[in-house]
């Protein structure tokens, strides 16, 4: 496994046959086409209603086609009623926050460990190790008392300090890199006189940037889509996220189904677009990031 | 802070660039005189990291166990110890068990999803036309907000919908309660947890195989050898440890299912899975005592599957220093 960005360079397998295997390439597209109107045809379903007018919704099938392509309508009313601006801007704050507080927490544990020999090194190895045993949807029930007592409870800090202080998979990203990064780049530091704060915000820090750019991306990635966290430790509308906001369409507008869609639609894209931009990193990422 | 320390090596060794995948750092040798505060300075790095490990991981395991032998409501201040009585409610209570139930379901779906994911992966390393819109295509259902995909399948799955307009399409009459149906609905959802997730696996499979040397496939074309023959001789045990890894994750993912049934139908009609359960049992009925035995019992099955994988699977433990 490697942390790398710069994927190892794509490597087709050709196979030089002389006798074309028709049936097999031809079963092959086929089962290739099947699968990807599998994952096609649910999305564009939902994107055609969203497009459509609420009569249209109730009278036709959920094949059809809406009348007029560009009607806008349920956009409008899922963005304002659904205040999903609002959610947007919960969401991109603790992104941000969070997404930062994992790569300084991470990088500076990596950075401890890898590069000094300090006593009960093995213990505190063992510590995180350990808690990526325990999986944090068992824990959930205990965790809620702790963010409690820290008053955290329905704040933003809750989730900020959830996604913050235990992601290891993130320190193991870290760790792995870090011990691809010369020793004689901190010797030779350390001979101008730089201390060892200097050494990790001058050296290391910048060093890291591939694993770095691994970490925001499935971090990002993570906290954009969670439910869980946002649902169970920040009940208050005002304080929804994307996940939380669009969950909540489901009571207000019941079987408006134009609405509930469009805000849907509004979720996926930023995640289509993301992809599309950053596709390559998002494979090795997520390869990275899974298999801990 | 001018720390100077000298707990490195100072041999030729040093450069450790070379190797792309980073081999564990060799012993390195101590040198004799350290500081005081050179001792201090990586505590200084690892105390937040520290902290907040032993906040958020630690003390909730340690408070979960205390919280499963007392009666606890979660809100009020008294909680008397009651023993292993939360322990033989959950033993005895029969209703409690349909949620494994339910697990055997995704965890059925998930070895399709396997098996899915190994034949796209395989199919898509072969020279195929257009195989980066197909693996994105595949691929992308994993990125989407599970919410979003909660909602996109409620839609899809309501009566007269958009599956029962297509299988009416292929000349399957019949407008059925997806959701609705208990015998249908767990497969519904279990298929949505497939439809979601494969890519992921697949990328992963694809992953391992395109690191196999090209110069085995052209010993095999060589020899002779079909492409069935080289996806088992030589694609299957180069990438068995990522197909064996992905079988215990399957495991210990289908007893923490939340987000899909939760979403899509609240855990109604027989589709609770553990984990509603205990969030139900934890916040809505105040039961937190009952609730942490139950998510030991938990957090021990997953603890089990992982040490049981450690020793089938030695080779992939994660390694740490």
């Amino acid at each position: 496994m490697t942390t790398d960005m710069s994927a190892p360079p794509r490597r087709t397998i050709h196979a030089d046959r002389t006798v074309p295997t028709r049936i097999p390439a031809l079963l092959k597209y086929l089962s290739l086409l099947l699968a990807s109107a599998v994952v096609l045809v649910p999305l564009v379903v939902v994107l055609l209603t969203s497009l459509k007018t609420e009569s249209e919704v109730a009278n036709s099938g959920p094949l059809s086609l809406p009348g007029d392509w560009f009607n806008f309508a349920n956009y409008a009313t899922a963005v304002e009623q659904g205040a999903m601006l609002r959610a947007f801007g919960n969401t991109t704050l603790i992104l941000v926050v969070s997404t930062a507080g994992t790569v300084l927490i991470g990088s500076m544990t990596a950075y401890a460990i890898d590069r000094f020999q300090f006593r009960l090194k093995k213990l505190v190895m063992g510590l995180f190790l350990l808690a990526t045993l325990v999986p944090s949807v068992t824990t959930q029930v205990a965790t809620f008392q702790v963010i409690d007592e820290l008053g955290a409870f329905n704040s933003r800090w809750a989730p900020i300090l959830l996604y913050t202080g235990t992601d290891i998979v993130s320190i193991y990203i870290f760790l792995q890199f870090i011990r691809s990064i010369p020793l004689s780049l901190d010797e030779a530091a350390r001979i101008d006189g730089a201390n060892s704060w200097t050494i990790y915000r001058k050296i290391i820090l910048p060093m890291l940037r591939p694993a770095i750019a691994t970490v925001v991306i499935v971090k990002g990635i993570a906290i954009y889509n969670d439910f869980y966290v946002p649902f169970l430790y920040m009940p208050d509308p005002e304080l929804g996220t994307i996940s939380t906001a669009l969950f909540r369409f489901k009571g207000p507008f019941g079987a408006h189904w134009e609405t509930i869609s469009a805000g849907t639609i509004v979720v996926i894209v930023p995640t289509l677009i993301v992809f599309l931009a950053l596709q390559r990193f998002i494979y090795s990422g997520f390869a990275a990031g899974s298999t801990k | 802070m001018t720390v100077v320390h000298n707990t490195r090596a100072e041999g030729p060794a040093a450069d450790r660039r070379s190797a792309p995948p980073p081999e564990p750092a060799p012993g390195r040798p101590r040198a004799g005189r350290r500081r005081r505060t050179a001792a201090l300075t990586p505590w200084l790095f690892l105390a937040a990291p520290l902290a907040l490990l032993l906040m958020f991981t630690f003390l909730p395991v340690a408070d979960m166990i205390g919280y499963s032998f007392t009666d606890w409501d979660g809100i009020s201040p008294a909680r008397s110890y009651v023993g292993g009585e939360n322990y033989t409610d959950l033993v005895t209570r029969p209703a409690r068990f349909e949620v494994f139930v339910v697990s055997g379901f995704y965890l059925a779906a998930s070895f399709l999803q396997i098996a899915l994911a190994l034949y796209f992966a395989t199919v898509l390393s072969f020279n195929t036309r257009f195989r980066n819109l197909f693996k994105g295509l595949l691929f992308f259902p994993y990125l989407i907000n599970g919410v979003a995909v909660g909602f996109v399948f409620l839609y899809f799955f309501q009566p007269d919908g958009t599956l029962d307009t297509l299988l009416r399409l292929v000349g399957a009459e019949g407008r059925h309660l997806w959701l609705g149906d208990p015998d249908l609905a767990n497969p519904s959802l279990a298929g949505v947890s497939v439809w979601r997730f494969m890519g992921l696996n697949m990328v992963l499979f694809l992953g391992a195989i395109q690191s196999i040397p090209p110069h085995l496939y052209e010993a095999a074309e060589l020899d002779g050898a079909n492409r069935w023959q080289q996806f088992r001789h030589i694609i299957a045990p180069s990438i068995k440890p990522i197909i064996s890894l992905s079988f215990i994750l399957a495991v210990s993912g289908s007893l923490a299912v939340f987000e899909i049934p939760y979403i899509m139908t609240g855990g109604a009609n027989g589709t609770e899975t553990f984990v509603i359960q205990t969030v139900k049992l934890a916040f809505q009925f105040d039961k937190v005592g009952l609730a942490s035995a139950s998510a030991v019992v938990l957090l021990i099955l997953i603890l089990l599957i992982t040490w049981v994988q450690r020793r089938l699977f030695p080779e992939e433990r994660v390694e740490l220093s």
